[in-house]
């Protein structure tokens, strides 16, 4: 008896023809009765205090019902922890109108009610907010004196600090042929999902509450708004089914739910706050970072020595961290290594993790670095990386849970043409261009937390699995889908995932490419809990058929309990929920990872990137004309929604090295191009050949699925290779991201 | 936004007559005034719709050979339509080459000339602009100043005049036809924008209340032998930082005219006769394109981020120059010789 998987298989995305049809519906879309509308005030100045608000013009336009500000708010906690939520990085939590204190450009410091968006809008711009105005600092260069240690936390147990120095680097670095000192530098760049945040507040009567909010995490917006507005867990619902594109943006709570909510208990009405896009600039962001890196090589090509520093920009109430540095030695084991990562307080709103947050950054370096040594070593940059190949990871002195990143470089190299490349800059052209070739790693590590589902066999023959958790796109809920049907044997049209509401059991933000590992493991732990109570049901069933047969001696397929040996001795799953009085058969599972094994090794993602540019020599415009990436990342669920993440990843990569940047002045104390005509993600004219290898790789360490998660991973190697393949066509090496137009005349 | 009158025009002078208030303004497609409206820059209390004035849709030929653009006809109407693509390929490869498909079906030929500056600065209303608020001193020169000018800029504004179309209506020597409470009147292209100069508010000679009704296109189309070259940070749906429209004549291998016309550069779309001049009766070589170059930008000066486009407009310049002998490379969907 044959048992089909769906796991494995290209299944479409379960909910896609709801979304390209309009059917889906996001936050700001609900449509309730007697809704009242929210539209918030955001500071005019960076630093300071507000000195009073003359509401009078904005309470004389009609429809407006009230102005909700630090004088008049309800009241909220005094406590940071009540702010906290799970992303929070240590340090005390911005709390929206709190008191009058203005500690970054754009924070909110009102918002006005009123019968129609456009009452709220125009009735917002009329008020009036004096503010002291005070000296602000939120230049990261002129502040490197300020450089100090991130501060220690939840935050920094998930995302460690990186591993004190080994070896003598100095000494090492010293004394090796070929050394490279590299500074780096990349701007602030913010999320910008498509859909902007916003909360659909439903008061339903009895201090009960339905949100419907864009959040990567009900459970965290659930707990958020409890803890902040001292309501019972059990009387805060969050709803969000659909997320249009997160990034890590939504991993916190943002101040649009706060105020939804603020205004529902006050006025017990139905509220919606959205943000516009200029407001989608006044929170977390990627943090600007400067990096210094100094690598020493032998002239055989073995990296002896590697010195890898990161400076970055946090906020002047959080230690916003990310693993920047600690990648390098993870990848190439060198024996002489000093790591550093520095924080420095600005006043600017705390950082957040953006799309492979730290990873992205730091393999920039460290691989436009590695290119370099390998120019001047002569090396070819894929030669230099397999002579530096870590099989086991010296760093934490930990073997690799497993890792086909070798094969990733030997397929993706194949795949491209790599044996193509010139060594020389200028050497091909096409036309006015000068065409070249570059390469990166990647590597993001997996992440491991508890999660939770339930799952449910009902008198119809259908399976329920539930979870709190969000899909922000990527396709989580046809991969649950997926994942349950496999355990039971069913067909992905037997299976409902109930996803996407804080009334399911409760789960961790979506992020860190953890979701598939996490939930999908917990999923597959209740199912396979269901089945055991299923097959013990079967067991006590009148006409019991399997004689004494014990659960390992079954199958459950087509919707029934099979015996291996006899096929034609067959229980339908519906017989032993009629059997059980008609009444659904449900279970609840929490797993737990199994932490003194898996803490055993290293875990991660890797990925190699090969990639193609055209540049023309004269003008400086440059093109990513083709690029191959070939990822190792355990099992993949579902190829097709996987390519699709690490396209999307691709894409992000090409932002990274040569579009994305939100511009800071100085002077004014705030961003500038903040909409998405001058805030510059790529078009569909700078996409052009992407091609996607997924490398076999098992993993039976990691978790019940042997999934490594991509969410990240596609990102990662992207951008170097972009920069080093710059290098190959030009001989120029541009060390300020990203690369634009004019830095190659 | 502020609450407004909406009045429907059912002719132009029943339009001209419904604006003539303080905050009367009028609408065409819209697309830059609604977001200056929305972001709270322009506060207008009376809009007069235009879009029910037919006799300001349409494309005609002239007697003297030239070709008329009626001011309400949408921007990529004007350069997908037959007479354009063929005689006026330039006009139609610079229309094609800004904003979006979506924005283009918006936007019209009238509006298209009337648009602002992009200046991050401008766009901020708790930004100190002095083209948005004069006196109130200009942060692009000691900041962010990546699209600003190199051209023509003054001591209160060094903001650029953002349009592809009318780098190509400069080349091309178009004259812009204009209505008011005074009567009509003909506007030459060079002269319809302004520098900033003192009154960076200004953005061109238009009168208070004037509209623009047509844009007269000129017999010569320079279509044997043209080219629009944009250089931006991004492939599509970005403003120029560098943009060049030439148009040449070639006769028995020399220039006979020659138009060379920048966007991106200044406040007002840069074009400079002496070094046309200087091109008459010269081989269209590097060489020569490259001497035209150092006479348009012998006067540029930059800031802190756009010093680079100096010498990616002289390049591009020259660039553009030899990609008008190529005009082939130029159609749609063909390969820039680039």
């Amino acid at each position: 008896m044959k048992k089909q998987n769906s796991i494995g298989q290209p299944y479409r995305r379960i909910e896609g023809a709801l979304k390209v049809t309009g059917r889906a519906k996001y936050a700001a879309e609900y449509q309730v009765e007697d809704l009242l509308y929210g539209y918030v005030v955001n500071s005019k100045i960076t630093k300071g205090r507000i000195e009073s608000i003359d509401e009078s013009a904005t309470r004389a336009v009609d429809g407006v019902v009230e102005v909700f500000h630090h004088d008049n708010r309800s009241s909220l906690p005094r406590f940071d922890l009540l702010y906290s939520d799970m992303d929070a990085p240590p340090g005390s939590p911005f709390r929206p109108l709190y008191d009058n204190k203005i500690q970054f450009a754009g924070q909110p410091v009102a918002f006005v009610v009123a019968e129609t968006f456009e009452a709220a809008r125009y009735a917002a711009s009329l008020l009036t907010v004096h503010y002291a105005e005070e000296e602000f600092d939120v230049d990261l260069k002129a502040n490197m004196d300020k450089a100090r240690d991130p501060s220690k936390g939840l935050a920094t147990f998930i995302k460690p600090l990186p591993p004190g120095p080994r070896g003598d680097f100095e000494k090492a670095y010293a004394a090796a042929d070929e050394r490279f000192e590299g500074k780096f530098h990349h701007g602030s760049q913010h999320h910008n999902p498509m859909e902007m945040f916003a909360t659909t507040t439903v008061y339903e009567g009895d201090g009960k509450l339905t949100i419907y909010d864009k959040t990567q995490g009900t459970s965290n917006s659930q707990i958020y708004v409890s803890n902040l507005f001292g309501l019972s867990m059990s009387d805060v619902r969050v709803i969000a089914p659909f997320v249009g594109g997160g990034f890590g943006s939504g991993l916190r709570p943002q101040y649009q739910l706060v105020f939804s909510v603020m205004a529902a208990l006050e006025l017990k009405r139905n509220v919606r706050v959205s943000m516009d896009r200029r407001q989608m600039f006044t929170f977390g962001h990627r943090p600007e970072t400067f990096q210094h890196t100094r690598f020493g090589a032998t002239k055989d090509g073995t990296l002896t020595a590697i010195n890898h520093e990161a400076f970055a920009e946090t906020s002047n109430f959080e230690d916003y961290n990310e693993v920047v540095v600690n990648h390098a030695n993870m990848l190439y084991p060198a024996d002489n290594v000093t790591l550093d990562y520095k924080l420095i307080p600005l006043d600017r709103f705390t950082p957040m993790d953006m799309r492979a947050p730290g990873g992205s950054t730091g393999m920039l370096a460290i691989e436009t670095t590695m290119d370099q040594l390998a120019d001047q070593l002569d090396l070819d940059p894929l030669e230099f990386r397999l002579r530096n190949y870590a099989e086991r990871d010296v760093s934490s002195d930990k073997p690799f849970s497993s890792k086909e990143l070798k094969e990733c470089y030997r397929q993706g190299a194949e795949r491209f043409g790599w044996n193509e490349r010139q060594p020389t800059a200028k050497k091909v052209r096409r036309g006015n261009r000068l065409v070249g070739h570059g390469m990166s790693s990647g590597i993001w590590d997996v992440i491991a937390l508890p999660g939770k589902a339930t799952a449910t066999f009902t008198a119809e023959g259908k399976l329920i699995v539930e979870s709190a958790v969000t899909d922000n796109g990527q396709g989580t809920y046809t991969v649950m889908t997926q994942i349950a049907a496999d355990q039971l044997g069913l067909p992905l049209e037997s299976v409902s995932f109930k996803y996407g509401d804080s009334k399911h059991p409760l789960s961790p933000i979506q992020g860190g490419s953890y979701t598939t590992g996490v939930i999908g493991s917990a999923v597959k732990a209740a199912c396979l809990k269901l089945k055991d109570k299923l097959f013990h049901l079967a067991q006590i069933m009148d006409g019991y058929p399997l004689g004494d047969a014990l659960p390992e001696d079954t199958i459950f397929t087509d919707g029934a309990i099979i015996l291996k040996k006899d096929p034609s001795v067959r229980i339908p799953l519906t017989d032993i929920i009629a059997f059980n009085r008609g009444e659904a058969v449900s279970v609840s599972k929490s797993n737990v990872p199994n932490l003194l094994k898996i803490k055993q090794y290293t875990r991660a993602a890797h990925a190699a990137t090969f990639v193609e540019v055209e540049v023309d020599e004269q003008l400086g415009v440059i093109n990513v004309t083709r690029a191959v990436t070939a990822v190792a990342a355990g099992k993949i669920m579902n190829p097709k929604t996987a390519r699709s993440q690490i396209l999307g990843g691709m894409v992000w990569g090409i932002s990274m090295a040569l579009r994305e940047e939100t511009l800071l002045d100085n002077n004014l104390g705030k961003y500038v191009n903040t909409d998405l005509g001058e805030y510059h993600i790529p078009v569909h004219a700078d996409v052009h050949q992407l091609d996607v290898i997924f490398v076999p790789e098992e993993d039976r360490i990691i978790n019940e699925l042997g999934a490594k998660g991509i969410g990240e991973i596609g990102v990662i190697s992207m951008a170097p290779a972009i920069v080093n393949a710059v290098y190959n066509a030009t001989g120029k090496l541009v060390k300020v991201f990203p690369i634009k137009l004019g830095d190659l005349l | 936004m502020n609450p407004f009158k909406y009045e429907k025009a059912a002719s132009l002078s029943g339009a001209i007559t419904a604006v003539q208030r303080p905050g009367g303004v009028y609408l065409g497609g819209g697309t830059n005034l609604i977001d200056l409206w929305k972001y709270g820059i322009t506060h207008p209390d009376k809009m007069v719709d235009l879009n029910g004035l037919n006799e300001l849709k349409s494309i005609t030929e002239l007697p003297d050979g030239g070709v008329r653009l009626g001011a309400l006809v949408s921007n990529n109407t004007t350069a997908y339509h037959p007479l354009i693509l063929e005689r006026y390929p330039l006009l139609s490869r610079t229309i094609l080459a800004g904003a979006t498909a979506q924005i283009r079906n918006s936007a019209t030929n009238g509006g298209n000339l009337l648009q602002r500056t992009r200046c991050y600065y401008f766009y901020d209303p708790d930004s100190p602009c002095n083209k948005r608020n004069p006196g109130s001193g200009c942060p692009a020169i000691n900041g962010h100043n990546r699209l600003h000018a190199i051209l023509g800029h003054s001591d209160s504004c060094i903001a650029t005049f953002p349009s592809d179309m009318c780098v190509a209506l400069a080349a091309l020597e178009a004259r812009v036809r204009v209505s008011g409470p005074d009567g009509e009147r003909t506007i030459e292209f060079t002269d319809f924008h302004r520098l900033p100069g003192d009154k960076p508010e200004l953005d061109n000679n238009l009168g208070q209340h004037e509209l623009i009704t047509a844009i007269d296109l000129p017999a010569n189309g320079f279509a044997d032998n043209y080219s629009y070259l944009k250089l931006r940070d991004r492939n599509s749906y970005a403003f120029a930082l560098v943009s060049v429209a030439t148009g040449l004549s070639i006769q028995d291998g020399l220039i006979r005219e020659a138009r060379i016309a920048l966007g991106g550069v200044a406040h007002i779309p840069w074009r400079l006769t002496a070094a046309e001049a200087e091109l008459r009766g010269k081989e269209p070589t590097e060489a020569n394109f490259a001497t035209a170059a150092d006479i348009i930008l012998a006067g540029a000066s930059g800031f802190e981020h756009n010093s680079f486009k100096i010498e990616l407009a002289r390049r591009a310049i020259i660039r553009n120059g030899m990609m008008a002998l190529d005009p082939a490379s130029q159609r749609p969907g063909a390969q820039p010789s680039l």
